[in-house]
């Protein structure tokens, strides 16, 4: 159904591509004209895409706003958007940090800006459709036409080893998507094959149940159907996230991309992939997903562990950055295949959470980049003197980061923790580790560059924060306080949505272990005693709307 | 039918000699009448010239490549005959005979006229590779491909020959009717395959008969190559599919075997090596012969969705890889050839429109969506997954994944370098242009909207078997 008789999703995808039009159509020379175009067009996505939660009904897990018209029909494809809990806020991000990259490249990029801003608004389309595809051929496509931009605006405009940062983040991106692709097509053609209907719409595919009888033994592993069909998706997406041995590409994309690439890459580009995961993996394919949870467990934990210690040894802030994410993104698939409800609404959270905290530290970077045209930490040292607002600013991102209680961080990780503890106490305890060296590591890297004495005569007179460069951090940081000191908005609009999707990874075990009621609300009163304002509330898997879910979610 | 197609292009090529460019312009409206007549066929199954000859929906498809090829090619080579002294009337001629070496390859239904399709095809294109008589390099693609291509085309007659002892006909559907299932193991008429399987595996440089080809596309004036790469090729796997599904679906099993081991060596040797090249024009060789990989994918899958794949897949190909071979001549003014990959340094801030065509021509090329590419790579891995080659599919993606960073060298010439100081001006012809224009809106509505397109190879197979 559409509350607003009107495809809102859409206008919203297709409005920067507007943009790019009339960007295209100034002269070179009017670069004022092309920053301010690039800069309207984002706000004006980002003010249509404030209308979506005010509409947003959060008592159903169905899709809302959804647009469905026929595209290619003897294939089965339709050009189908919808959104429900799980992309509610990614789509905000989006938006928001559309609006902060614009911002942010204000000065720092002086060169062939036409160019920027196009693929700027390009990527904008391409990752709100992303979230909005609720047909695999869509997706697929959006998919794909996301990593173009990018790898354009790391290959131009970034710094040294741009040429060789551009292709590895291509080639890793397109290799996970090409096999993702044949995944996809493995369930198009069995969905055909078992039903005669031959179609990529993602809510018709899921009411089918794929096969998981082994069909084929490699390495004293046997593999099902559906096993194969996970590993296919699990590999295009967990090279997006990116998970433990798939990470290679992420430091140097990061550290070579532009300011406003980083941005959008840490804040939006990774939760890609686990975005995938449980828009795709988790319902399309439960028993895989349960069978698989002690590889991403272990995968995680060495992600969020060795991410963490390798932050230690980096000379450089934007890489250090670049692998914290690593740990943290490790956090959010630990959550999420901790398959309960906190840990998977912890993860949602924290999605938004490392999306508005990782890209305002890309950004603080960014603005030292700006003036020093170094990130060495060792070229810095004692910098609150020069530049107290910045410091203070830094300081508090710093904090959203580490998970500190007020700020947005915490929620996140308190909620993904006790999803894990529930599930196993030695993954937690793991996890908890990530979160000390995370302290570590960002508390040492502030005392490096932030205090001591001001040693390095080209720092003593670095201007501080001008007001354009407050309108990016200042927007973040309110969002992490708002996120941090009061998040029930923000949770209880994913809530039907996870129960959900839980409900169809748990259809035999919610039949089969009566117990796991009892276990959840114990957690549940768990967090209400905490005085935490998450509204948790019923986590037994709905069972009403989950069944009709797709069928009644057309138009 | 056919007949109307032949008489007009026979004339064309009648027509006066030391001709300029009206004459280019006048093959072009061959080639437009010849395709109203054809569309004036559509759906349309006809036997001709005592059941020689076969107009049915599956060479209507293939004709229609032929003829939109054809015709771009000619926009293409109008200024850029003269720019290299080469303004020819036969020039026109030839490609117009090649062209219809091809209609006639698709409409046979029997071994003969099939070979005579192919021997005039290839004999035009021998002469076209040498058509820049000054370039030893010209020369050379010509002899190579003259030898090889006699070499081969003896293979095949020799296959030809053995089937023909075999069965006592030349009629593709008399052949199928005699074999049996107990025939079907007589070891004469399975070398009669392998010797068929080489001959065509020659024609369309599936490896290992591909040697012949990136010099050839490296020699030859830019618009054969062109020609080679969108419609020889094309050509060459329409008589393959007819020849294998229609007289020798006995032995499917076997040769389905053989296409596999060929089309994942193809695939794989076409992309690893395209990495190293650094004229774009061998690159583009290699790329097609990748390309050539992708379709045997098609072949292997057999049944419906496959051939219908290929059908489809060559009529994107040809569109996106013409695209490319006219950047290429676009590109070459005065000195600079535009057959280097560095000759396109810059040339996105030389030319942004020119840079952003080629981009989406190589993206497409590449498998990237929304291009037509994907379209096509889709339906094809499809194909294979639907069969159950999932272990083709897997190679073959990751095949296309190799595959990217080849093309984007070129994109990282055109966006991520500098713009050299000596930066010449692009003067595109307007016929260039529209063939430019063409092809490129090809690739995008094809990706876009496939739908007509894919009823159209659809129905295109049906009436195969």
């Amino acid at each position: 159904m559409n509350v607003l008789q009107f495809p809102i999703l859409s206008l919203m995808t297709y409005l920067p591509l507007v943009g790019v039009f009339f960007i295209s159509l100034l002269p070179k020379e009017c670069k004022g004209g092309v920053r301010w175009t690039a800069l309207a067009f984002t706000i004006a996505d980002l003010l249509v895409s404030l209308w979506i939660p005010v509409y947003f009904d959060q008592t159903t897990a169905q899709m809302q706003f959804v647009e469905k018209v026929s595209w290619i029909p003897s294939l089965g494809v339709t050009y189908f958007f919808g959104l429900d809990g799980i992309s509610l806020w990614l789509v905000l991000l989006t938006t928001f940090l559309s609006v902060i990259a614009v911002i942010c490249s204000w000065e720092s990029v002086s060169m062939r800006l036409k160019e920027y801003y196009a693929f700027i608004l390009m990527l904008e389309t391409g990752m709100l459709g992303v979230f909005f595809s609720l047909d695999f051929f869509l997706f697929y496509i959006f998919w794909e036409v996301m990593l173009v931009p990018m790898y354009f605006l790391i290959g131009i405009w970034g710094s040294d080893r741009r040429l060789y940062s551009a292709i590895k983040f291509f080639l890793y991106t397109l290799f996970g998507g090409v096999i993702m692709l044949l995944g996809i097509l493995a369930v198009y053609f069995y969905h055909g094959a078992q039903t005669g209907v031959y179609t990529f719409d993602i809510l018709d595919l899921m009411k089918l149940s794929y096969p998981s009888t082994p069909i084929l033994t490699l390495l004293g592993f046997s593999f099902s159907f559906q096993d194969l069909v996970w590993l296919a998706f699990f590999l295009g997406f967990a090279i997006k996230v990116p998970m433990f041995p798939f990470h290679t590409w992420l430091p140097d994309a990061h550290t070579d991309a532009p300011t406003a690439g980083s941005v959008i890459l840490a804040g939006v580009l990774l939760k890609m992939g686990t975005y995938g995961f449980i828009r795709i993996n988790l319902p399309l394919l439960p028993e895989s997903t349960q069978h698989f949870v002690p590889m991403i467990m272990i995968l995680s934990i060495i992600a969020i562990i060795y991410g963490a210690l390798v932050c230690m040894v980096q000379t450089d802030m934007k890489r250090l950055i670049a692998y914290s994410s690593v740990s943290h993104m490790g956090f959010i698939v630990l959550g999420m295949f901790a398959l309960n409800p906190q840990g998977v609404q912890g993860s949602i959270i924290q999605m938004v959470n490392h999306g508005l905290s990782t890209g305002a530290l890309f950004l603080i970077v960014g603005l030292i980049y700006d003036r020093r045209h170094t990130r060495q930490i060792s070229e810095f040292g004692g910098l609150s003197k020069q530049m107290p607002v910045y410091a203070t600013l830094f300081a508090i991102i710093m904090f959203s980061s580490m998970g500190l209680p007020g700020l947005n961080g915490f929620i996140g990780e308190f909620l993904i923790l006790i999803g894990a503890f529930k599930e196993n106490y030695v993954w937690a305890a793991f996890a908890v580790t990530g979160i000390v060296l995370g302290a570590a590591y960002m508390l040492w890297l502030y005392q490096r560059t932030m205090f001591g004495a001001l040693e390095n005569p080209k720092n003593a007179d670095l201007p501080d924060l001008s007001f354009r460069e407050l309108t990016t951090l200042v927007p973040i940081i309110v969002m992490c306080f708002w996120i941090g000191l009061y998040p029930s908005p923000f949770l209880s609009r994913t809530e039907a949505s996870v129960n959900y999707i839980l409900a169809r990874v748990h259809k035999q075990q919610a039949v089969a272990e009566p117990a796991l009621s009892d276990s959840t609300q114990l957690a549940t009163g768990h967090i209400e005693a905490c005085a935490k304002p998450c509204q948790s509330g019923p986590v037994l898997p709905v069972k009403g709307p989950a069944l009709d879910h797709a069928g009644a979610s057309r138009d | 039918m056919g007949l109307v197609a032949m008489v007009i292009l026979m004339l064309d090529f009648i027509a006066p000699k030391g001709g300029r460019d009206w004459l280019g312009y006048l093959s072009i409206l061959g080639v437009l009448a010849t395709f109203t007549t054809l569309m004036g066929q559509r759906g349309a199954t006809q036997l001709a010239f005592s059941g020689q000859y076969l107009s049915d929906p599956f060479a209507f498809f293939f004709k229609i490549v032929f003829l939109v090829s054809a015709a771009l090619i000619l926009l293409m080579s109008i200024g850029h005959l003269k720019s290299e002294g080469i303004d020819k009337g036969e020039f026109y001629g030839l490609i117009l005979f090649a062209t219809l070496g091809m209609m006639l390859m698709v409409s046979a239904v029997d071994l003969l006229i099939l070979y005579i399709g192919l021997e005039t095809m290839s004999i035009s294109i021998y002469i076209l590779a040498g058509f820049l008589k000054r370039e030893r390099r010209s020369g050379e693609a010509a002899l190579k491909y003259l030898l090889m291509g006699g070499f081969s085309s003896a293979i095949m007659l020799y296959g030809i020959v053995m089937l023909y002892g075999l069965t006592g006909t030349i009629g593709l559907r008399e052949i199928a009717s005699t074999l049996s299932a107990d025939t079907a193991s007589n070891p004469a008429l399975i070398l009669a395959m392998v010797m068929l399987v080489a001959g065509f595996g020659f024609k369309i440089a599936a490896v290992p008969f591909h040697m012949y080809i990136p010099d050839v596309y490296e020699g030859a004036p830019t618009p054969v190559a062109a020609l080679l790469a969108a419609a020889s090729e094309a050509a060459g796997l329409a008589i393959l599919l007819r020849v294998f599904l229609v007289a020798i679906p006995e032995l499917q099993d076997r040769w389905t075997l053989l296409f596999y081991a060929l089309s994942l060596l193809t695939m794989t040797v076409g992309n690893v090596v395209a990495i190293a090249q650094s004229n774009i024009k061998r690159m583009l060789a290699y790329s097609s012969i990748a390309h050539i990989g992708y379709l045997l994918i098609g072949v292997v899958a057999g049944r419906e969705l496959g051939i219908s794949a290929i059908l489809l897949y060559t009529l994107i190909y040809a569109l996106m890889t013409l695209g490319v071979f006219a950047m290429v001549i676009l590109l070459c003014v005065g000195k600079v050839k535009g057959e280097r990959i560095d000759d396109f340094t810059g040339l996105a801030q030389r030319s942004p429109m020119a840079a952003a065509a080629m981009l989406i021509f190589l993206l497409s090329l590449a498998g990237v969506p929304p291009t037509a590419g994907f379209v096509g790579k889709l339906y094809l891995f499809g194909a294979a997954i639907e069969q159950g080659y999932i272990w083709l599919a897997v190679i073959a993606v990751i095949n296309s994944a190799i595959s990217v960073f080849y093309y984007m060298k070129v994109v990282v010439a055109m966006y991520m370098r500098d713009l050299p100081p000596q930066g010449l001006t692009l003067s595109a012809s307007r016929p260039l242009r529209v063939a430019l224009f063409v092809t490129l809106a090809g690739t995008i509505a094809i990706g876009i909207y496939p739908g007509p397109f894919l009823e159209l190879a659809r129905a295109s197979v049906a009436g195969l078997w």
